[in-house]
Formats: C-alpha cells, structure tokens, sequence
C-alpha cells in the first residue's frame, strides 16, 4: 500500500454546543483508509457513527467538525464549497445507514431511486442507467433483477432492501463505502448473506471500506484492521485477525460479554469503565 | 448572586431529590429553551404589555373610553392630547384601544377555556375507544369542519342573538373539532406505545390510561395549536364584531372599532387603522409564542 | 404444575380478505420455575405469543392456562399481579413525561400495595439503581437504565411470571451482560418464571433452559438449550439458525 490513502485524517474532533457547554462527541481520532477494509467499533455514544458522517461532512449545526486534516483522496474536505461535497457524497464517497426502510424514498420505484442515483453522479442515459442498475442489482445477489426495478421499497424485504441499498450506493463507482451498521436491523441468517455480498464488491472494485459497528466479533470477520472507539477516541487498534491478543481492557471487556452459544457462563463478565480510559490519549490508526 | 446560583443549581441537577425539585427543573429547562428563541420572547413580551394594559387599564387611560365629545371628533393622532387620535363621535382611541385589550382578552381566555378542552375530551375518548364511538364522534366533528368558521358562528349567533358572550360561544362550538382531530390523532400514536401497554398490564383501567398518561402527552401539542389558532379567534371576534354581531356599540371592542372607522377610512384613516394594528401585534405575537412553545413542548425531545 | 400452559394457540390480525395469521397452532408449557426461550427471526410471530398472554392482542384462539388461571377475552386484575412483561425498546416503555417515582408508584398504587415509600428504595436497589434515579425522567437515563426501571416495573407487584420481549436487543453487548446478570440474579431471588422471546440464540441459551424455535408462526421444534449447544438439533431450520449465529462470531 504505497500509493497515497484514500482517506486520510488526523486530529478529528466534532463538538456540539449544548445548553450546559460544549460537548465533544468525537476527540482528536486520527486514521487513514487505503485500499482495505477499516472497522470501527464501539458502543452507543463513542461517537463512531458521528466520525463516519464527519467524513463526509454530515453533521447538521450546531454541530461543528475540526481537524488538522481531513482528505479524500488528497482533496480537502473541510473547506471544499457544499457544491463539491455533493458531488463526492455518492459519487466518491458512498454511506449505508443502519436500516433500508428509512434510506429508501417510500414513493419511489426501487428502479427510479437507482438511475436517479446514478444519472446524478454520471451524464448516461436514462436506457444505460437502468442497464447498469439491472447489472449492479444482479451482482448483490438478487434474483429476477428486472421485477425487483418496479418494486416499491415496502414490497421488499429488509435483506432485500438493504442488499438494494448496496447496489444504489455502488452504482457510481465510489472509492470509499462507510457502512454504518449496515446489517444491524436484519435477521442473523440474512446479515451474513448481505455481508458476504458487501466483501466481495468492495474486494473486487479495490474500494476502501469503513465499517461501523457495535459487534467486535462480525467487524473482524470482516475487516483487516480494526479501530476501537471509546468515549469519541480510539483506545486501540489492531489487525483483525490478532483481536484475541487485544490488550485494551476496554477491548477485551467487549469480547467477554458477549453470551458464548458453546462456552455458557453462569455470569457474564461486566466491563468497569476506568475514567482513566476517557482521559488517555486517542490511539492513532494512521498506517 | 450565591443564592441564585444556588438555585440554579438546585434546578439543574441531574440528581432530583424530591418530586418538587424534579417538576421545577424540567420546567426551568423548559423555559431555558424558550428563552434561548428570542422571536418567541418577544412574542411573550407583547402578551405581557397587552395584560399588564388591560389590567391597568383605567390607571394608563387618559380619557374615559365612552365619553363622547362631537367638538373634539377625528381629530388625528397627535392632536389635541389624543395619542391616537379620536374617533367619529370624539371618544378617544388609545383609551378605547386599553379597554378593547380587556374584551379581547376575554374572549381568548373563555374560548380556550371551552374548544380544546371539549377537542382533547371529544379526541382522546374517540382515539382510545376506537370501534363504533370513534366512527360517531368522528362523523360529528366532520360536520362540525365541514361548515366556514365564520359562516358557522354567524348562524350560532343569529339563532343565540348578538352580544359578547354568544360570540365566545359560537367561536368555542366551531373551534373545537380541529383540536379533536389533533387529539384523535396523537392518541391513536400514544395507544399502542408500550409505555400504555405496561401500564394496561399493571390493571389500569380506560380512565385512568386516557386522562394520566394520554392527555398529558396531548395537552401538549393542543397548547401550541391554541396559541397559533389565537390570531384567529381575535379576527373572528373582530369579524363578528365588524359584521355587527360580536360585542354591540359602544363596547371598544377592536373589531366592532374597525367597522365604525371604516366609514371614515379614506378621510380618517387611524380610526380604522390603529385597532387593526392592534389586532395585527396581539395575533403575531401568539403566533411567535406558538412557535417558541412547540420548541419546548414538542414530546419528542427525548434525550 | 406448570406456570404455563398454552395449546393450540392461533393469533392473527386483521379479519375477512386482510387476515394474516401471526400464530398457528401452537402448543407449550413452562414449568415453575423454569426459563423457557422463543426464538425465530423476525415476523415468526414469537413477540405475538407473549402479547397474546399479556392480553395486548384481543384475537386469539385456543387454550391458555396461565399461573393456574384459564384465560378468556379480559384478563383479571389478579392476573396482572403474577405476570408482568419487559418489552424490548427501553426508549418506548417509558413514558416520557413521568419521572421513575411516578411510574414505580403508580404502578404499585394499582396493585394496592403499602408502604411504598420505602419500597420504592428497595425495588431501586433490587436493579441495581440507587435512589439518586428516583426522581429522574426518562431522558436523563442511558438506555441500560431505563431498562432496569422497566424491570422494576415489572417486578413492582411481585410476580411469579415475567414476560420478556427481547429485553437486552437495543442495548450495547456490555450493558447486554449487566442486564442479563440481573435477571439472573432476580430469578434465583423471586422464584420467578420467564418466558423470553430473542433472536440471538447466545442470548437465549445464557438465561434459557428450554427453547422453541419459531418459523412462519408455527413451532419447528422445542428443545433443550443443552441439546442445541450440542448440535442435537433435529429439524434442519434450527440447525441453519445454529450455524449462521456461531459463524457471526467467529
């Protein structure tokens, strides 16, 4: 991984101005993402999903987003005109929010959403766009692609629609994909499917992957490398496949409580949040 | 200083300690928010003056709002000692002004005191009992909305008669169904909610679900549309008393003020004018105040 | 005696052309005691089972015995004092303007207990929250929080049953284990019964001795959870299920 990150940002804060001061969701996290999968896990409130949307500059006032450098491909994000941003949102930069039903226009066709998804990124016409789109809906695994165009998003189910969200997200051939708990409102037999699908178009295509998520375990089946989130800093990070040497004891609380199906417990080990874990300095993840 | 500090620390405690403490802080929080919405503060400052003014009413008059005086008519504002001028039989129109405050808002404070309550109770038992009574109640309100407001108050007052206390009251019996609507429809959310289903399952019975746990999340919601529907209840005070059918001369009543300028309006024209700039701030500041309250009010501020 | 006994159980929704059954014919009983688990994927009707003993879904046929009681179309107050129910979003089973005292008082007021004062305290302590919650609202709590005041709630009366609809699945996996260490520490000191509905078979299998598994409304299979963590699974859908829950975590 010589070439220059795809993503590359160092010293992110992002701030929200409260009634009772100034409240830091994310402090001081600094990563690169090159051609590879990036996990970044963490609980409610560690301020994961706040540093995927401030890559692409989607926090809404009063919230505020600081960093010494924020760069999409060497382009800076942080003074790039509203007018840029839209053209990278989608277009370089893709984001898969949590659950389909709420990401896809209930009144539109799933075709519809498709080709305005592309045509808004690519001058193709209209014949071409939905060609692509029968493609791309053919490589997320979904079977009679042509049927599936003229279906509204409720006649869909939530694996469907999510492998859906996949293909509109993938269509103009973006770098980078933030999936921010992409599965987390899908059954465990279908999360896997969809997973599966997700690794593969981003393996094949050589994007960048940023996978936000509450769940260790499936963030290390599926990246290369891992960032943990605690209280808006990374406390650790590590190559997905060295997780079980994780020295973080936050890192290994969250391993311990999962209920093992084959090792059961009498109790499950409790994790006990040290202060100190907030005040320590974030961990980089810049490679 | 220390023991207002105090106090505002007392009142900004996570940790209440008693049920009293708990009830002040989520309102002092409540007015923290409404106070940071400076539109809405002053919406809440022009409420405050036109109390304060109709309160006061006989000490900041300078004439008495019924003496006529045929020497001293239209004069224009600024003449004389009239601050607003005269009217056509010379009664003095910032007098008449402080007195038409306390009419209006008379008639605010019983209209809200009859249509939303009747919507919330129509609403809420309509939402929550479902079936048949929903469908009936539901029908009437229909009919209710399905006449102008005007148009119904005017039938209302032909039938009861001309005079204050029939406007109020065909005001309130054509202003209650959009609240039963508002009501109706925040119910049929709230009901199948599982904080009503935990409580059903800890035996409480309808009443007590519909008038504890519902209307609380309600009243809520009718309290801001009351504020933004005041504008219109003063106009349609004001057009019944335009049209001659609200309050009856010589009460200073801003509507029927109006309608008694109106002759005059191209020689005259602040005898017309200044009500209806009264009307105007007294409507745009509850609708200020409106909005500030849904900031506040808005059950979904969760976290 | 079993604390539950359900059969033939059929629940649906909606009637004539728009009926879709949620629950077919399904029959099971926990004994005292016991902690008995549905599982399934979502929409195979297993939250409906437990609605549908709570009395939150009118349209129901079959048998269900419930701590000894034959239930019909009401439930009676009795009822309500020996079975309770925890429901799954922690945001939504409170009510946003009451204040933890409220909710725990008035709950207990309903059941006509006395003294409840100070048994508020004890009932705070019971979950693990102190008295400093006791005059909060349900925005100044964390999600693991509001669930224990919602156990709390549940327990104001002193049940022998408690119903719990993926009590732990909108919590974070280390408030999860907070969570389920206190219902386990609950049920050894209540006596209590559960009935637990999830979709995470490690979650099911850590507080469950028994479980049925549930597709399209209909019971697979019941069995053992020690049958299952030995893969003595029969039916081929439980098996699936097994598989794709042990191959998210390794």
């Amino acid at each position: 991984m010589t070439q220059a990150p795809l993503l590359d940002v160092e010293n992110l804060w992002v701030r929200f101005q409260t009634r009772t001061g100034v409240f830091d969701a994310v402090r001081g996290v600094s990563f690169t993402l090159g051609r590879e999968r990036l996990g970044i896990v963490g609980e409610s409130g560690s301020g994961k999903s706040m540093t995927g949307r401030a890559v692409l500059r989607l926090i809404r006032p009063p919230g505020m987003i600081e960093a010494d450098r924020l760069e999409v491909h060497g382009e800076d994000i942080l003074t790039a005109p509203e007018k840029r941003m839209r053209q990278l949102r989608g277009g370089r930069v893709s984001m898969i929010m949590q659950d389909p039903k709420f990401s896809l226009n209930p009144v539109m066709t799933v075709g519809q959403q498709l080709v305005e998804a592309l045509r808004a990124h690519e001058p193709v016409s209209r014949g071409e766009a939905r060609k692509r789109a029968l493609e791309m809906l053919d490589e997320v695994a979904i079977r009679d692609p042509a049927r599936v165009l003229d279906l509204y998003p409720h006649e869909v189910s939530g694996g469907m629609g999510q492998r859906i969200m996949i293909a509109m997200m993938l269509l103009p051939n973006p770098e980078i994909l933030i999936a921010d708990e992409p599965t987390s409102a899908l059954d465990v037999s279908v999360q896997l499917q969809v997973l599966d699908i997700m690794d593969k178009l981003v393996r094949d295509r050589g994007m960048g992957l940023m996978f936000i998520s509450h769940d260790l375990n499936l963030v290390a089946k599926f990246c290369d490398r891992i960032a943990i989130m605690y209280a808006g800093r990374i406390v650790e990070t590590c190559k997905a496949g060295e997780l079980r040497n994780a020295q973080h004891p936050y890192t290994l609380g969250l391993l311990n409580s999962v209920p093992d199906l084959e090792h059961p417990r009498a109790r499950l080990e409790v994790l006990k949040r040290d202060p100190a874990w907030r005040e320590a300095p974030s961990v980089s993840a810049r490679t | 200083m220390t023991t207002s500090q105090g106090l505002r620390q007392w009142l900004l405690s996570e940790e209440p300690t008693s049920r009293r403490q708990a009830r002040f802080a989520a309102w002092y929080k409540g007015w923290l928010t409404f106070r940071s919405n400076t539109l809405a503060m002053l919406g809440l400052m022009v409420l405050a003056i036109l109390i304060l003014a109709a309160i006061f009413a006989p000490l900041l008059a300078t004439q008495d709002p019924f003496t006529q005086d045929l020497g001293q008519r239209l004069l224009a504002p600024g003449e004389g000692n009239h601050l607003f001028g005269t009217d056509s039989l010379g009664r003095d129109i910032y007098s008449r002004l402080l007195y038409g405050a306390r009419i209006s808002l008379y008639i605010v404070a019983l209209v809200v005191m009859v249509a939303p309550v009747v919507g919330l109770i129509v609403g809420t038992v309509a939402g929550y009992a479902g079936g048949w009574i929903d469908v009936l109640l539901m029908r009437i309100t229909d009919i209710f909305l399905a006449f102008p407001r005007l148009i119904l108050a005017l039938a209302f007052v032909a039938a009861l008669g001309a005079g204050i206390e029939n406007a109020v009251l065909a005001i309130s019996l054509t202003a209650w169904p959009p609240y039963a609507r508002i009501a109706r429809a925040e119910t049929l959310t709230i009901r199948n909610s599982d904080y009503i289903h935990a409580i059903k399952l800890q035996g409480a019975g309808p009443l007590r679900i519909v008038t504890r746990h519902i209307w609380p999340l309600c009243i809520s919601s009718l309290v801001i549309r009351v504020t933004l529907d005041m504008a219109g209840i003063i106009l349609t005070a004001a057009g019944l008393g335009f049209l001659g059918l609200g309050a009856q001369p010589p009460s200073p009543e801003w509507g029927a003020m109006i309608s008694e300028g109106r002759k005059y309006i191209l020689d005259s024209w602040w005898v017309a004018t200044i009500p209806g700039i009264a009307i105007f701030a007294i409507s745009l500041a509850f609708n200020l105040l409106g909005d500030g309250l849904r900031d506040v009010l808005d059950p979904k501020e969760g976290n | 005696m079993s604390a539950i006994d359900i059969r033939n159980l059929d629940v649906w929704f909606g009637h004539g052309a728009d009926r879709s059954d949620a629950v077919r014919d399904v029959s099971f009983q926990v004994a005292d005691g016991e902690s008995f688990g549905l599982v399934g994927e979502s929409g195979s009707g297993k939250s409906t089972i437990l609605r549908a003993i709570a009395g939150l879904v009118p349209t129901w046929s079959g048998q269900m015995t419930v701590a000894g009681e034959a239930l019909g179309a009401r439930r009676s107050k009795a009822f309500y004092r020996k079975v309770q129910m925890v429901f799954q979003d922690p945001y939504a089973s409170l009510h946003p303007r009451q204040t933890v005292d409220r909710v725990l008082s008035e709950a207990m007021a309903l059941h006509g207990v006395q003294d409840i004062d100070t048994r508020i305290g004890r009932l705070l302590d019971d979950v693990g929250l102190g008295p400093g919650f006791r005059f909060r609202y349900p925005h100044q709590l964390s999600g693991g929080q509001r669930q224990r005041v919602a156990i709390a709630r549940a327990l104001a009366c002193d049940p022998a049953i408690v119903l719990l609809d993926e009590p732990t699945s909108a919590l974070d996996v280390s408030v999860q284990a907070e969570i389920l260490n206190l219902l386990t520490d609950l049920r050894q000191e209540h006596k209590l019964t559960y009935v637990m509905v999830s979709h995470d078979l490690g979650v099911v299998g850590h507080l469950c001795e028994r479980i049925g598994v549930m597709q399209e409304g209909r019971f697979v299979e019941v069995l053992a959870v020690d049958d299952m963590r030995r893969q003595k699974a029969r039916e081929p859908y439980t098996r699936h299920l097994l598989e794709s829950s042990i191959n998210s975590i390794r």
